[in-house]
């Protein structure tokens, strides 16, 4: 992944900001909460949630089984409908396709609808590095373009900004990228939009390239498909002559029919509607309507290798509805940018560290960045176990172990500055093995009560800063229970402490 | 029926008093618990830190020591939650490294049996009422292991609602995480502390004197901010309130 954020620090630092920042808590405690509530009741709707979830969670496993089976029938039925697939192994391959293809048509802009892929391999970097200028045209990742800002949420990318926030931007960038904010502008959301539209108006009209990503792409037909809240994206996908599609090789789903499980639960999981506002499919080109060149982009960059891990390439069943961000007490704490990619929440702590390795900062403390709480498992719709997979990739971390990398077998060892966790897991491990050790532990620590300090030094610092230790009692349960024959004996039979 | 109590090292080491409080408790109901000495830990804080393969001597061990026993019980959501889900996966996981079926079998038996307190009594004894008496207004936590992995729903609270002089008021946003998350506390103590607090906050939005749950470690954080920010609310595992009778000495 190219957009590895070099020197990116470690989640519980890049958390800090957000944490102070009273603003940002405020605004990302309000939209999540609003969102959870309404997808919760837009689920409820449906009594066969638990057989879409499943069925989708079937499909995707199968799918990604016979990934290359698919793929290859893919490139067949884009071809045989005037398409041109290209695959890309990895960032810079996806970059260097776009930006000759981009060339080729002699254009030095382009507009783009919302779309991870490009986000992930740093496509508008890229262009912009040969020139050419890539004008965001879904709303808030317009928003987060004008602002210079990083989204913070894969389906409300500026959800870290407040409406006055909002304003503030367009009335100070707009000008810079194309047609100005109107004079007097309010931090109405009518007026918001309004002026959105009339400034990407004039670029959809003007845009001879069209860049987007997809939601699905069928294998039977060659359909690519994209869902979409404001009509933005169809725009893109049509008017252009030429258009571009940069795809995660994840997201092809064998058949037609495979897409009414998941036109059902996508739209319920991520905005709580029950249909999505525009469903745009579109299959190769037609002489009479839309772009007169298509061309399919097939992204890997890490997702093959993905692939090898039994317990990880779960991950790859994600079709991006973000339900996890919203009910994640984590994400709503910490906020996106945290996480140190485009991908943030709990399907960012198991994507990133799976699609880039665990070698940085930040993708070796991600794995972390959860309290396993299981609010994501229970809302995704295609029934990824983030937990389960967050401590598998705790694992990678601390153990090491088989992987692949770049589709080769590797042993990967354990990252550095783990030593003394892991001294202290093994002592734990030795006294968990011996109940006398653990006895005598347990007396020690109790014999020497009195002593214990308020506020610890050295790793124990981070539990009290905030937070009052507890009161080590005069016995442990089992001196207790050996002393009393488990309460038959008369001493202290009874016996109940107050604590504190 | 041969019912153990699995402590677990936390309240063993920290909290006795729960620990006097289900055998005092179970035994007002009939049964006569015992308690293998040889026992420790179910290794949650090895397998969620990463440490698998550390974890499995410690399973071994556990599941060697309840082998004769025909039930075991445990006041921990999150410990009973570690040996039926995670104990399993053990075995699959040394199964697919080409280990063979040695850890599965081993595991197996003490996943079948283990069950939380509020789950055996409910379960398995058949009682909501289990004849407690506790004149306090209280405000109940469901932890997340209690929650989304034992799916125990509202058993700890018709438990708690059939209990005399017990005034039970609901806790908002009872379905959120705590923050303590074992070692995550310590690794990311700062969104950790802001989860809590935000717990801590609803819960004495609540008026209420105690913070129940079942579970010792998510009070061990929550009552940890209780202390450090002052306040005269009170964590209390849910076993010493259905312990409580009317000769008790007034908490
Ligand atoms: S992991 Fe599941 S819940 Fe999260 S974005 Fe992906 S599909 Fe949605």
């Amino acid at each position: 992944m190219s957009a590895t954020p070099l020197g990116m620090p470690a989640f519980p630092d890049a958390a800090r900001d957000a944490l102070r920042d009273t603003t940002l808590r405020g605004n990302l405690r309000h939209a999540t909460h609003t969102i959870r509530d309404k997808r919760a009741r837009a689920v409820a709707e449906l009594s066969d949630w638990a057989r879409l979830r499943e069925a989708g969670k079937q499909i995707k496993d199968h799918t990604l089984r016979h990934l290359d089976h698919y793929l290859l029938r893919l490139e067949e039925s884009v071809t045989a409908a005037g398409g041109t697939v290209h695959w890309a192994a990895d960032a810079a391959d996806a970059n260097r396709i776009v930006t000759a293809l981009v060339k080729a048509t002699g254009e030095r802009e382009v507009v783009k609808v919302k779309s991870m892929a490009t986000q992930e391999i740093g496509l508008n970097e890229a262009l912009a590095a040969e020139g050419i200028r890539a004008y965001e045209t879904d709303l808030a990742e317009l928003i987060v373009q004008l602002a210079d800002d990083r989204p913070s949420h894969i389906l409300v990318p500026a959800i870290h900004l407040n409406r006055a926030e909002i304003r503030d931007v367009l009335v100070s960038a707009m000008g810079d990228w194309g047609r100005p904010a109107p004079d007097g502008l309010t931090d109405a959301p009518a007026e918001l939009a309004e002026a959105a539209r009339l400034h990407l108006r004039e670029k959809f009209l003007r845009a001879k390239v069209g860049v987007s990503g997809a939601n699905f792409m069928v294998a039977e037909t060659g359909t690519m498909v994209v869902v979409e809240s404001e009509g933005n994206g169809r725009m893109c996908l049509t008017l252009p002559e030429t258009l571009i599609s940069v795809v995660g090789i994840e997201k092809v789903v064998p058949a037609w029919r495979d897409l009414e499980v998941f036109l059902q639960t996508l739209p319920r999981s991520s905005t709580a509607e029950r249909m999505n506002p525009y469903t745009s499919m579109w299959t190769g080109v037609t002489d009479t309507d839309g772009p007169s060149a298509f061309h399919l982009v097939l992204l890997d960059n890490g997702r093959t290798d993905t692939l090898a891990d039994e317990v990880g390439r779960q991950a790859l069943r994600c079709i991006r509805c973000s339900a996890c961000l919203n009910v994640c007490p984590v994400y709503e704490r910490a906020g996106g940018h945290a996480y140190g990619s485009v991908y943030p929440g709990p399907i960012g702590a198991i994507l990133s560290p799976q699609l880039r390795g665990t070698g940085s900062a930040v993708d070796a403390s991600l794995p972390y960045a959860s309290s396993l709480c299981g609010a994501c498992y229970d809302v995704c719709p295609v029934a990824i176990d983030i937990p389960e997979v967050l401590v598998r990739l705790r694992e990678r971390v601390v153990e090491g172990g088989p992987a692949v990398r770049r589709g080769t077998r590797v042993v990967l060892r354990p990252a550095r500055g783990h030593a003394a966790q892991r001294a202290a897991m093994r002592a734990a491990g030795w006294v968990f093995t011996r109940p006398t050790a653990l006895a005598a532990g347990q007396r020690l620590l109790s014999r020497t009560r009195r002593l214990h300090p308020r506020r610890l030094p050295g790793p124990g610092r981070a539990w009290s800063a905030d937070r009052d230790l507890p009161e080590v009692p005069e016995e442990s349960f089992r001196d207790w229970w050996r002393r009393t024959s488990g309460g038959r004996d008369s001493a202290g039979g009874s016996g109940r402490e107050e604590r504190s | 029926m041969r019912v153990a109590l699995f402590l677990t090292c936390v309240n063993d080491t920290l909290y006795p008093g729960t620990g006097r409080a289900v055998v005092k408790l179970l035994a007002g109901l009939g049964v006569d618990v015992d308690f293998p000495l040889g026992q420790t830990c179910c290794g949650q804080p090895q397998y969620n830190t990463g440490y698998r393969r550390g974890t499995e001597p410690i399973a071994r061990r556990l599941a060697e020591v309840f082998r004769d026993h025909d039930a075991v019980v445990t006041p921990s959501g999150s410990c009973a939650a570690m040996v039926r889900e995670m104990y399993p996966r053990l075995g699959e996981r040394a199964r697919a490294e080409g280990r063979g079926d040695a850890l599965a079998t081993a595991l197996a038996p003490l996943a079948d049996k283990t069950y939380e307190l509020t789950e055996f009594l409910v379960d398995v004894l058949g009682v909501t009422d289990v004849g407690a008496w506790y004149p306090h207004t209280v405000t109940y936590h469901p932890t997340c292991h209690g929650l989304r992995s034992l799916r125990l729903g509202d058993r700890p609270l018709r438990l708690l609602r059939a209990v005399r002089g017990l005034e039970l008021v609901e806790l908002p946003g009872a379905e959120e995480c705590c923050g303590f998350g074992g070692t995550f506390a310590v690794k990311n103590p700062g969104v950790s502390v802001a989860m809590g607090t935000d717990k801590v906050r609803s819960a004495e939005g609540t008026g209420a004197e105690v913070l129940c749950a079942a579970d010792n470690s998510c009070l061990l954080h929550l009552g940890g901010l209780l202390g450090r920010q002052g306040s005269r609310m009170r964590p209390v595992h849910i076993a010493e309130i259905l312990a409580s009778t009317r000769e008790e000495v007034r908490r």
